[in-house]
């Protein structure tokens, strides 16, 4: 059994007041365990973690590069397997190293069926270098490479739908988690760390600074993320979805007030047209995922 | 025991020898009849590895990054584009002070395409920190596997390491080799001992990011341990020399150099055609003799100057071309006998596989004589 007491992701690291990401790392290390490696890619995490001769890590932990983490990963865990020895490897990288530089290495590692866990800290754009664009960077999303503009709403494209890619590889378990919801997102770490084979799981981690709002609101911005079925939390096990959280949706906009990053869509003036395009997609969400509780009529 | 063997077989074999517990590796011309002999032997149960069929070299290295820092031996092999797209990680491996060991089967670097030899590619990593060993024949090539792993892994050093030899020329030619038993190479090659290691029992951050105040010293560090090198490859090159009768103590080698008034300097496989190119100088009473250097990094530097202080010219050939300058190879004799009055001439020769016969040895010997040098030889003027 691992001991949850434990605090395997230490204080003192370098991330923003109300990181995400960090609270992510507290979880996702916490949840592991002590008989624990972690890969890391480039990234925020991996910058305000470990800046020589300091490390945040109090489990063993190694970064290379920014896009290579999967096949790092794979290494360690062929190491392991050669030696005989039982450690448990958790990959984290963010949604750049995730959704784009690092997507030859994951499909190579996923598709070899190395044991390991993936854990992607999805705080939807490149933050580290000063929040640029990533695949992961939702529809109408102001970036520093995608700006609103006088004849732009920022960010052209929806998000990459990486969970559904990486269960077509055949992976045996593949979840979406919040920060905002840390057992359950500690309850699938858990699962997916005992579960042999390829395993993934993206984390939606608000990034204050990138997106936005005060430190104190993130978990509260998480939230809301779920609220309006902008993120679902569900599992998929061998590629079928089995469980989603469901909740009494709220107006996306109730989300998008929340943040600079879609400021706007609602000045100087309010932009319908495209406040229901985010709908829409809250919408469809919500119909893939069966997401929505019906209310009783009076 | 000698047995007639293709040169990647004979290095497959040899790979075999050092019992690497993690093999990455991706296909790609001239290499692929080490990784598939090597594919073989695992699928045979002759070699107890872990051996990773990834999708890419950048992958390749990477998962050797991996399997090294969590306490395994460890092997891939590589070349041209291959070696060309691991540039990032290579530098990694180095700075992350892992000793896997690549074998490269060298070959020219696109565009345009060219699947044929040249030094070009292993040459272009000259500053990433890894260890550089050249082989003249595939007996060398052999034998460099074993001393680069001993070097590379002793916790002096801790640096990768190449081990270079031509490909097609080399990598695809029968030659007979002195084969080891698995016994030898046990007493050369002690069990893999890692300076640290990724393990749960006792946690460490490995590949932290550095700010200014400490960047310089890692890199100062890393050239510290590479020049210092010098001395334990000179140890265990002469203790592999006791054992098995070949010494590679030395890093440059001279061959009728003793007497000569002009020196060729050369990597690789053309050394033997030079050898041959000179016996029939020496015949015509030309005083020539060649300095074979077995060791591009760390740089003989020392060893360079003091084998060529009595010539009166040295001809350098270079398989390589560091372009709007000269050869890396002349570059860094030119450096060597900076001072020394003695004039060096560079020649770039045989990129992309053209042929190098003992004519255009004979012809280099030649220019030299007139001062004519520092060009590319044997150009095709009329396809200019």
């Amino acid at each position: 059994m691992v001991d949850k007491t434990l605090e395997l992701f230490d204080c003192g690291h370098r991330a923003c007041g109300g990181c995400g990401a960090a609270l992510a790392a507290r979880l996702v290390t916490k949840a592991a365990g002590t008989n624990t490696i972690v890969v890391s890619a480039t990234g925020c995490m991996e910058v305000f973690s470990t800046p020589y001769p300091e490390t945040a890590w109090k489990v063993p932990w190694i970064h290379s590069l920014f896009e290579n983490a999967s096949a790092v990963a794979s290494g360690v865990e062929a190491s392991l397997k050669k030696q005989g020895r039982t450690e448990k490897v958790v990959i984290m990288a963010g949604d750049g190293a995730t959704f784009d530089i690092g997507m030859i290495c994951i499909s190579g590692a996923f598709e070899r069926g190395h044991d390991f866990t993936y854990i992607c800290y999805d705080n939807e754009a490149y933050m580290n270098t000063g929040i640029q664009r990533s695949g992961a960077t939702p529809y109408d999303a102001s970036t520093t490479t995608s700006p609103a503009g006088k004849c732009s709403f920022g960010n052209k494209r929806p998000k990459k739908d990486i969970p559904q890619i990486i269960a077509a590889h055949g992976a045996p378990y593949v979840a979406t988690a919040s920060i905002a919801y840390p057992a359950d997102l500690m309850q699938k770490v858990e699962k997916a760390i005992n579960t042999v084979g390829p395993c993934y799981i993206q984390v939606h981690a608000p990034c204050c600074t990138g997106w936005g709002f005060e430190g104190e609101q993130t978990i509260a911005v998480a939230k809301l993320a779920i609220e309006t079925g902008l993120w679902v939390n569900y599992e998929m096990v061998d590629g079928k979805v089995v469980k989603a959280k469901k909740v009494v949706r709220k107006p996306v906009e109730e989300y998008l007030k929340t943040q600079k990053r879609f400021r706007h869509l609602f000045k100087p003036t309010r932009q319908d047209a495209e406040i229901a395009t985010i709908q829409a997609i809250a919408d469809r969400n919500a119909e893939k995922y069966a997401i929505d509780i019906k209310l009783k009529k009076e | 025991m000698m047995q007639i063997t293709e040169g990647s077989h004979a290095v497959a074999d040899a790979v075999r020898l050092c019992r690497p517990q993690v093999i990455a590796a991706y296909p790609i011309t001239p290499q692929t009849h080490i990784v598939e002999a090597l594919a073989d032997m695992v699928a045979d149960c002759e070699l107890d590895a872990e051996y990773l069929t990834v999708d890419n070299e950048l992958s390749a290295l990477s998962a050797c990054i991996g399997a090294s820092a969590a306490g395994s031996r460890t092997y891939s092999a590589t070349t041209s584009q291959g070696l060309a797209l691991m540039f990032e990680v290579c530098f990694n491996a180095a700075g992350m002070r892992l000793p896997i060991v690549m074998s490269i089967a060298n070959r020219a670097l696109g565009a345009p395409l060219s699947i044929w030899n040249d030094q070009q590619d292993s040459i272009s990593l000259r500053d990433s920190g890894w260890l550089q060993f050249y082989a003249e024949d595939n007996q060398e090539a052999t034998d460099l596997h074993y001393l680069a792993y001993r070097v590379a892994e002793d916790h002096s050093v801790l640096l990768p390491a190449f081990v270079c030899f031509d490909g097609f020329i080399l990598s695809h030619t029968y030659e007979p080799i002195d084969t080891l038993s698995q016994e030898d190479i046990d007493r050369f090659l002690p069990k893999f001992s890692p300076y640290e290691r990724l393990d749960a029992a006792d946690p460490i951050s490995f590949g932290m990011y550095a700010t200014p105040e400490y960047y310089l010293e890692f890199r100062y560090e890393m050239d510290r341990a590479l020049k210092e090198s010098k001395a334990i490859i000179e140890k265990r090159g002469k203790e592999f020399g006791q054992m098995f009768g070949r010494d590679y103590s030395a890093m440059v080698e001279g061959y009728r150099l003793e007497d000569a008034d002009t020196a060729i300097v050369a990597m690789g496989s053309i050394c033997g055609t030079t050898k041959d190119a000179i016996d029939e100088m020496r015949e015509e009473g030309k005083k020539v003799g060649l300095l074979k250097i077995r060791v591009f990094r760390p740089f003989p530097t020392e060893d360079l100057a003091r084998a060529l202080a009595h010539v009166q010219r040295v001809a350098v050939l270079d398989k390589n071309i560091s372009l709007g300058a000269k050869g890396a190879v002349a570059l860094e004799v030119k450096d060597a006998l900076y001072g020394s009055g003695i004039p060096v001439k560079g020649y770039v020769i045989g990129l992309g596989g053209r042929d190098v016969r003992k004519k255009d040895i004979k012809a280099i010997v030649g220019l030299i004589g007139k001062g004519q040098g520092d060009m590319f030889y044997g150009l095709r003027t009329e396809v200019l």
